[in-house]
């Protein structure tokens, strides 16, 4: 058994060299994020400089950040809770009652991910438009529920599939109600995968860029559209959008990190173990 | 029975999407109006560039002057500007009240009705003053659609410590024989400097753009009187030869990716011996704390072969109403205000004079203060006003403009013709393969939207 381990070291250093490969675009956006806007684009590439601060306070005057980033929180956790409100019920359903369909509306709900957003763009935004809700935060909630449903769903419906069945006989023998059921004995025996859910569908919402850039104007306008804001056509530009992406990333960077305990252990162990 | 309990069901699904729609209204009358505080609110699309951005900085003045009205800046992306305002106008959204618009798009809009015309501009306002292939640039019909911020051509940036080097005197008209030999005597890779800087990114306003004037000059067009497609003409095969040759034998490495900003970032690290672009970038060359090569840069003319009018472009971004704008008149102010002479000096009193607009009044190029800033002036204005969008080529075209031709399908078309030049100049196809497909999308483009049977 020792020698096997000991066989081992490669596999650690091969996860710290894929860890490394994946943060390194991260780690260089940070770094340019100080550098003079020269000294972003210099080739060769440079790794040591004199550090400055110019680009924050330049994005900062330009553009209200904590404006962008209410919307952002406002929204993720919105369109998140929204789409528990509906999935959790759904899946509950799927997992424990279900009809020779079931399995079909699974791939048929996944399937609609498949289409690529920009082909129901104008309907969106005509629908948005007669219902008053282009630039709004609503809006934006409920586009990214129905974008996200598909996925929370399945991966509710995957955690409940893995309670065993004889908990909630035994809990009906008792006479609980469907409500009780679900409240008392399902959701606490799957609550760290909904809670990974939870977090998947945060930082999905968080991320999402094309509805978030064509449905917003001013008011609801989340931080993907502070970024896209300090990308330019002429001039450089790359420092300060630098800034601006780390900026834009640091809350859901630094929540994701304080929460990976339970990301991983909801994603990897399952629902009851 | 059956049926009756579900029709049952279907009828409370139904009225639980009414009342929930008839909620999301209520909550949305609720929420602040474009007058909302008795000031009437503007929303502004606009791209983010140093003309921009200066204006933005100076609208504060703009609001004191006008205490009724409040500005409100949506900065994007050039191509998420051009999909967002596109998809709001076509589609009624009224989202905005101005919008920056090129002058590709200001002819296509007008004509569809999407813009506002802007004929009753006060006389102070001074339409005259306007660069003349700029203002035509802008107007449909004769109407004036959109107003210059910022007009540009193009013209060749060269390196003078390198060229006094070699003892070669640069003319104020070259040609593009002499380019390619200048390209030759200056270029040094071995100490890091490329003879010629080029655009190779692929795209209708990238490569293109600079492919298109280098075509007309060598003779050739877009497209015969009958909307034709014809970029298998000799005349293009020898305009991208000679792109291909000149870049892969002096051209710097990786440059299928660079675009404007991309070779103003080598050009200013003192890498390229020549580049040829847009004529804003004069400006930028020149300002010692964006350029390393600031005081040794030399301009000139863009380059010529055969045919003079169609070799260097036009290019304007402009300020416009949308039809759907809620707040037509306030917009109409704003927009004379951020494009006057007024507005000129004021940029002039606070950033200096070579921080002004270039490339819309006449009147900024007379002012002595302005010749004094920007040592290009004169280079930039004669390139503007030497612009023919009419006859970019020495053949007759159904279509107007330098390099872009003034029909909505041209992006895609553009953009396509793009990728086959940028395979050929990474020599993944040969120049004869690469014009063979782009001819052959061209001609499925013009099929498909009817253009030719």
């Amino acid at each position: 058994m020792a020698t096997n381990r000991s066989n081992r070291w490669w596999i650690p250093l091969l996860g710290w060299l894929v860890a490394c490969l994946l943060f390194f675009p991260i780690f260089w956006m940070f770094i340019t994020s100080f550098k003079t806007e020269v000294a972003a684009v210099a080739t060769p590439p440079q790794l040591f400089f004199r550090p400055t601060l110019e680009n924050y306070v330049a994005v900062q005057t330009r553009a209200s950040y904590f404006n962008f980033a209410l919307n952002s929180v406002v929204i993720s956790l919105g369109a998140t809770l929204l789409s528990l409100l509906l999935a959790i019920p759904a899946a509950y359903a799927m997992s424990f009652f279900p009809t020779k369909r079931t399995k079909s509306t699974l791939v048929w709900m996944l399937s609609t991910k498949m289409l690529p957003a920009v082909g129901v763009l104008v309907p969106i935004y005509i629908l948005a438009r007669e219902t008053g809700l282009l630039d709004t935060r609503i809006g934006l909630i409920i586009i990214y529920t129905l974008i996200n449903l598909p996925i929370v769903v399945w991966m509710i419906y995957s955690f409940f599939k893995e309670v065993p069945k004889e908990i909630l006989e035994a809990d009906r023998m008792d006479g609980a109600s469907t409500y009780q059921e679900l409240v008392h004995v399902l959701l606490p025996l799957a609550l760290p995968g909904i809670f990974s859910t939870a977090l998947l569908s945060i930082i999905l919402s968080w991320n999402e860029a094309f509805w978030s850039l064509n449905l917003t104007t001013f008011d609801a306008a989340p931080l993907t559209a502070f970024i896209a804001s300090f990308s330019s056509p002429q001039g450089l530009f790359w420092a300060k959008l630098s800034a601006a992406s780390s900026m834009a990333i640091a809350p859901i960077l630094l929540f994701g990190w304080v929460s990976q305990r339970q990301l991983v252990r909801g994603l990897t162990f399952g629902a009851v173990k | 029975m059956r049926l009756f309990r579900r029709a049952r069901v279907h009828a409370r699904v139904l009225a639980a999407f009414l009342i929930s729609l008839l909620l999301v209204q209520l909550v949305n009358a609720c929420s602040a109006g474009p007058q909302a505080d008795g000031r009437t609110r503007l929303t502004i699309a606009t791209v983010n560039n140093g003309d921009m951005v200066v204006m933005q900085d100076l609208s504060s003045q703009f609001e004191a002057d006008n205490p009724d009205i409040e500005l409100r800046w949506v900065v994007l992306e050039e191509n998420i500007l051009r999909q967002r305002t596109t998809t709001d106008v076509a589609s009624q959204g009224g989202q905005f009240d101005v919008l920056t618009i090129g002058s590709y798009e200001t002819p296509i809009w007008a004509r569809r009705g999407w813009l506002r015309s802007l004929d009753g501009l006060p006389a102070e306002y001074d339409v005259d003053d306007l660069i003349d292939p700029i203002r035509t640039g802008l107007s449909y019909e004769d109407t004036l659609y959109a107003v210059p911020f910022y007009g540009e051509s193009s013209m060749l940036y060269y390196r003078t410590d390198l060229f006094d080097e070699a003892g070669i005197t640069v003319s104020p008209n070259p040609t593009y024989a002499q380019v390619g030999e200048w390209a030759s005597q200056v270029h040094d890779p071995a100490n890091g400097v490329y003879g010629i800087c080029l655009r190779g990114k692929p795209g209708w306003g990238e490569n293109m753009a600079f492919l298109t004037t280098l075509v007309n000059t060598f003779g050739g067009r877009w497209f015969d009187m009958d909307w034709n497609p014809t970029i298998d003409s000799p005349e293009w095969q020898n305009a991208v030869n000679f792109y291909v040759d000149v870049m892969n034998q002096y051209g710097p490495p990786g440059a299928s990716s660079n675009g404007f900003n991309e070779n103003l970032a080598l050009f200013s690290t003192g890498k390229c011996g020549m580049w040829i672009d847009a004529t804003v970038a004069a400006g930028l060359l020149s300002n010692p704390e964006q350029s390393q090569v600031a005081d040794r840069i030399g301009f000139a003319r863009a380059p010529v072969e055969s045919y003079p009018n169609g070799s260097n472009w036009l290019w304007s971004w402009a300020l416009a109403i949308p039809a759907t704008s809620q707040s037509p008149e306030a917009a109409e102010r704003f927009i004379a205000w951020a494009t006057s002479k007024e507005y000129v000096q004021l940029v002039a009193e606070e950033y200096g004079w070579v921080s002004v607009p270039p490339g819309t009044r006449t009147s900024t190029y007379e002012n002595p203060n302005y010749q004094q800033a920007a040592p290009f002036a004169e280079t930039v204005l004669r390139s503007i006003e030497s612009a023919d969008i009419t006859n970019p080529s020495p053949l007759p075209t159904p279509y107007k403009g330098v390099q872009y031709v003034d029909i909505p399908e041209f992006q895609a078309i553009g953009t396509q013709v793009g990728q086959r030049m940028a395979s050929a100049l990474i020599n993944q196809v040969s120049v004869d393969q690469a014009i063979a497909q782009s001819q052959t999308v061209a001609e499925r483009f013009m099929r498909h939207t009817g253009y030719i049977e």
